[in-house]
């Protein structure tokens, strides 16, 4: 993510300190984690003090620090999907991506996560991935759905 | 400004409105531990080791000296038995934290806080807050700021501010109550591990 977006992104928020947040989420969700230059670029155009902004971008799980793949999973492991087998889903993804909760692949394609509930117990077990819900999955309906992801 | 008058174990003590009960102590010379104040900061009632007890209509509470203005007719508690039983359990648990710390250590010993109660967890660092807020308000250097929160939070050094500032100023270590050990380590550590992204991705 160059310069000239990120001061777009700020400039629309009129350049107000009080607006920290809210950029700091526009440049997460466009360019998926929070790299140091955009951070030191933020510091400097909202004049507010970089030891400020990294306590608020690792005190929020929204923000991250490290790079993340370009399709976030989020595994359900509340009670309602973790009784119908979320475990067993988990299972699933990790071995089909290679990696484990809080890891993002080389290739910078996914990143897993595991959250508590999803609000949609029904559905369950429950698994989202970049924002899209997946309900009812089962070990092979899950390979079936990462295929659609490139 | 008007002159407001309160009790502080059993003395009758004058202060000004916006003062903290912390002040109005102090300064008829009543003694009130303390950890995260200093006179140069705004307080920040973060080691809640200045707890004492307020009575005001007949109800009686809890409250963080150093954070709590002075109000007119209120009776002040500052050693009695609920006041020293919580500051016992406030030093137990930040002993957990930094055992060796000589301030925590004579306090623990007025107190009779046992250091082994709970099980050691040096990080040697409270979260008083002491270095980060001298930096951001005194030098106006920000150069360490918490990072991370609830049991992972911890103080970091940001290395470009840090390489250019903290080898003449070094204020903040004598600060620390536990020591200055902590600032120490993890200054020395942002200046010489090699660069990385920025904090540990978390779990």
């Amino acid at each position: 993510m160059d310069n000239e977006r990120i001061d777009q992104i700020i400039d629309k928020h009129q350049c107000e300190a009080s607006s920290l947040i809210q950029v700091l989420l526009e440049i997460q969700s466009e360019n998926h984690w929070l790299p140091k230059e955009a951070l030191e670029r933020v510091s400097e155009k909202l004049q507010v003090p970089l030891t400020r902004i990294r306590h608020i971008a690792t005190f929020y799980k929204a923000f991250s620090l490290v790079p993340k793949g370009r399709h976030e999973i989020h595994i359900c492991m509340g009670t309602a999907c973790h009784v119908r087998g979320a475990t067993r889903v988990l299972d699933t993804v990790q071995d089909l991506t290679g990696i484990k909760p809080g890891e993002t692949d080389l290739e910078l394609k996914f990143s897993l996560e595991t959250v508590n509930c999803l609000g949609c117990c029904a559905l369950g077990p429950v698994m989202e991935i970049g924002g899209k819900t997946h309900g009812k999955m089962a070990p092979a309906k899950t390979a079936d759905v990462l295929k659609n992801y490139e | 400004m008007s002159e407001i008058l309160l009790q502080i174990d059993g003395k009758e003590v004058g202060a000004t409105e916006g003062m903290t009960l912390l002040e109005a102590a102090r300064k008829v010379g009543i003694s009130i531990p303390t950890l995260c104040h200093h006179e140069k900061l705004e307080p920040y009632g973060g080691c809640r080791l200045c707890t004492v007890e307020v009575e005001s209509r007949g109800w009686t509470k809890l409250v963080v000296a150093c954070v709590y203005p002075v109000e007119k007719n209120l009776v002040v508690r500052t050693r009695s038995e609920k006041v020293d039983r919580i500051r016992k359990m406030i030093l137990e648990l930040l002993l957990a934290h930094a055992p060796d710390a000589f301030a925590l250590q004579d306090l623990a010993k007025e107190y009779g806080a046992d250091k082994d109660r709970f099980e050691k967890e040096a990080s040697f660092c409270i979260h008083c807050g002491l270095c980060v807020r001298y930096c951001a308000e005194v030098k106006k250097k920000n150069a360490v700021g918490f990072v991370d929160r609830g049991t992972r939070r911890e103080i970091s050094f940001i290395p470009e501010i840090a390489a250019k500032e903290c080898w003449n100023c070094k204020e903040c270590f004598p600060l620390c109550p536990t020591e200055a050990l902590q600032a120490a380590f993890v200054l020395t550590k942002a200046l010489f591990s090699p660069p990385h992204p920025g904090p540990e991705p978390r779990g």
